[in-house]
């Protein structure tokens, strides 16, 4: 590497590869041997000035990069930083995780807590001396709502004016935070059974009628689900000469690819590679699988598909082909038809794939013959 | 299609009149004395009809596919789709000239289309026209899997098949039973030092010395043959018109399994009932007509996907056939499929209530491609 400033590049390297074995707190947790209270943990490792030094090593860093790579350094962001980093440093590693990396201290570092207690020993939080105290916190926090909430309701009744059809929230289209999001969020550790009891507790809370008011508390707690449909890509219909509507598309399943044809014409004939596909797939369950898109839509006899499949064996061709169908069907049918064969499995592609045989066995699961002595 | 649906009420009032009779009836339509058997045409395209059972047993003792002969036994009726094939071979029966030298035809089509059946429909037409019908079975089973191969009698050089030919005797017999005391030899034949056959015996005679005498069976089928090579449509008094239908054709030219002691192949032309055989399919005799078939199922060393003629009789094959009339056998029509699938239904065949909706039909279409191999295995385990 040659630059102007090397010292401080070179630190910024440093910053790189070390705190990558930190990574591993966040992820792997609830083993019930560690349970190690972050809240009562001693002077932290890595103290905020560290930290923040080390959020200004990467601003620098940052903006030496961009220098080097010749492009601006105002408008450098993380994916650049990537692809500059990929492209500097070269790894032939396959495990990505362990390639260098540079990312913001605040994705590296994990999130630490503060002391808790004061120079006198006296911690600060009133829960401290319960073990998890953000957890308890929150759980005592949301039941302070829900007494809250009868309260009011009890108020609402005094005055003649309850009513049940208040506005409820909308639920749909999110879902709860997971454990480990959770776990995130409180930056401590949680166990499932405490887990468990905070989502009763906000169950609870969402059962009362005026839980409306606490919607922006809730909100916190649950994340948006994508719509799945959505990602799916149609393929294009097009036309050909004598203006028969036709859709291409391709499926892959194990190590076999299919590419078809799919024509709009009215006999329901299917060519595969050249041959008639009862004379390719004599064995009936794959033709069986062939037919299966195709009659989940109820449109046996209306297409023509021409086919050419190549690798893997006469199933895995088989289910490449019926991908590649439903794949090219979708643009002849409407979006609640394609939802309801996104749910069928139709257009998911099999995953499935050979397991690889590993040293000190025979297969991928098959261990050698085990002898006593 | 009309008329076939609205025989259907028609049909039931029949059945109520004429459940005991045996003779053909012309299942999904009208039902027809046995006179006009003969006069199929193209109005009973795609309907069945029922071989009465005395006849299956004589002129069909070894002819019939085995899938067939199941369906026979479960049904406990033979039943034949009048197909487009057969109706053509017909039609060219009966218009040819017998005075001619015998036309050779050529069934041929993909696998599971039918030819075996639409030659076993034509046979029977034949034996009702009362020809002499020279029926093998599959001429794959004298390439193939034989056991005892004896070095010919007669001739140095030529394998004998003795349990095949045997097997063809008696089943020969079987069919042409009432032939065979017409028929009279017109030549010695010496078989060992202290057996033969006089000049003017009948065939019966024949045939029973070939049963009799398992050695020198491949050589009474080879006289057996020349006798009726000499005589079919000869004299008028006891003019008989010959049908030779052979099924499996393409075995006769192309490889066989069979080896020698000294582990080297045997040629087609060393085996002496093989040999005969292409004799006789020249057509250099008068009076009746070679009907064949090309069939892949048996064939030594050909591709699945090999139907057509010029693939499965290879080049000296061909040459040999050559002139012949081909008759291409395809998949069902929609009309045909439609006639199965009734026929099916009515016999209770379909169990699966799904099988008798509309979509059950069209998901039968699909997998089987209206062929009707695979249409019957599907509908076996409906």
């Amino acid at each position: 590497l040659t630059c102007s400033s090397g010292r401080t590049v070179t630190a910024c390297i440093y910053s790189l590869a070390f705190p990558l074995q930190l990574l591993s707190r966040q992820i792997c947790v609830s083993s019930a041997a560690w349970r190690k209270n972050l809240a009562a943990a001693g002077p932290e490792k890595f103290s905020e000035e560290y930290i923040k030094k080390q959020v200004e090593e990467f601003n620098i860093g940052k903006r030496h990069l961009a220098n080097i790579m010749g492009e601006d350094p105002e408008t450098f962001t993380q994916e650049d930083i990537d692809r500059s980093i990929a492209y500097l440093f070269p790894s032939g590693l396959f495990e990505k995780r362990a390639r260098p990396v540079m990312k913001h201290p605040d994705l590296l570092f994990p999130k630490q807590t503060a002391v808790q207690w004061g120079e006198d020993g006296r911690p600060f939080h009133y829960m401290f001396y319960t073990g998890k105290q953000a957890y308890y916190s929150l759980m005592h926090d949301t039941f302070g709502k829900v007494l809250a909430l009868e309260k009011y309701q009890d108020s609402m009744r005094n005055k003649g004016l309850f009513t049940k059809d208040t506005r409820q929230m909308s639920l749909t289209g999110s879902r709860w935070l997971l454990k480990e999001e959770l776990e995130e969020l409180l930056v401590e550790n949680i166990s499932d059974h405490d887990y468990t009891r905070f989502l009763q507790l906000m169950e609870r809370l969402l059962s009362m009628p005026y839980c409306a008011m606490e919607e922006e508390f809730v909100q916190r707690f649950r994340r948006q689900l994508e719509v799945q449909s959505s990602k799916q890509e149609i393929p294009a219909v097009q036309h050909d000469e004598n203006g028969v509507a036709f859709s291409q598309a391709e499926g892959r399943r194990k190590t076999a690819k299919a590419s078809i044809k799919l024509r709009d014409c009215g006999t329901g004939s299917i060519t595969i590679n050249g041959k008639s596909y009862l004379l390719y797939f004599p064995v009936l369950q794959d033709r069986e699988q062939l037919m299966f898109p195709l009659h989940f839509v109820d449109m046996l006899g209306r297409f023509n598909v021409e086919a050419s499949v190549e690798g893997g064996g006469h199933c895995a061709q088989a289910g490449a082909l019926r991908l590649a169908v439903s794949r090219a069907l979708l643009s002849f049918v409407s979006a609640g038809e394609m939802e309801s064969m996104r749910q069928a499995g139709l257009l998911t592609p099999d995953p499935r794939v050979k397991e690889r045989k590993k040293p000190g066995q025979a297969g991928a699961r098959k261990k050698f013959t085990w002898k006593k002595r | 299609f009309l008329h076939l649906r609205g025989h259907k009420t028609l049909r039931k009032h029949c059945t109520e009149k004429y459940h005991n009779i045996t003779t053909w009836t012309s299942k999904l339509c009208l039902f027809f004395p046995i006179s006009t058997q003969t006069c199929h045409t193209e109005l009973h395209a795609g309907q069945y009809y029922t071989l009465p059972p005395a006849h299956m047993r004589t002129l069909f003792p070894h002819g019939l596919p085995p899938r067939f002969q199941m369906q026979m036994k479960t049904f406990n009726e033979a039943c034949v789709m009048v197909r487009q094939p057969a109706l053509e071979l017909i039609t060219c029966l009966r218009k040819a000239d017998y005075s001619e030298p015998a036309l050779r035809y050529v069934l041929y089509g993909e696998k599971g289309c039918g030819k075996t059946l639409s030659l076993c429909h034509v046979l029977h037409f034949c034996s009702t026209q009362g020809w002499l019908v020279l029926h093998i079975p599959d001429a794959h089973l004298w390439v193939k899997n034989c056991r005892e191969l004896l070095p010919s009698s007669s001739r140095p050089g030529r394998f004998d098949q003795p349990i095949q030919a045997l097997n063809w005797l008696k089943n020969f017999k079987t069919t042409n039973e009432h032939f065979l005391s017409k028929i009279k030899t017109t030549q010695r034949y010496v078989w060992t030092k202290r057996e033969s056959t006089e000049e003017g015996r009948p065939l019966g005679e024949l045939v029973d010395q070939g049963v009799s005498r398992v050695k020198s069976s491949s050589d009474v089928v080879g006289a057996l043959l020349r006798e009726l090579r000499l005589q079919a449509g000869g004299a008028a008094e006891g003019a008989f018109r010959l049908a030779v239908a052979v099924d499996g054709v393409n075995a006769l030219w192309g490889k066989t399994t069979l080896k020698k002691e000294d582990k080297s192949e045997v040629l087609p032309e060393e085996l002496t009932l093989i040999h005969n055989l292409r004799k006789m399919l020249r057509n250099d005799w008068c009076g009746g007509a070679i009907l064949t078939t090309l069939s892949q199922t048996g064939s030594l060393f050909k591709p699945r996907s090999a139907y057509l003629p010029m693939e499965l009789l290879g080049e000296e094959g061909f040459d040999n056939m050559d002139p012949f009339v081909p008759i291409p056998v395809s998949n069902y029509s929609d009309k045909e499929f439609e006639s199965c699938y009734l026929y099916y239904l009515d016999r209770n065949w379909l169990q699966h209530p799904h099988s008798r909706t509309e979509d059950g039909k069209k998901e039968l279409i699909f997998l089987s491609s209206r062929n009707p191999s695979i249409l019957e295995r599907l509908c076996a385990f409906l």
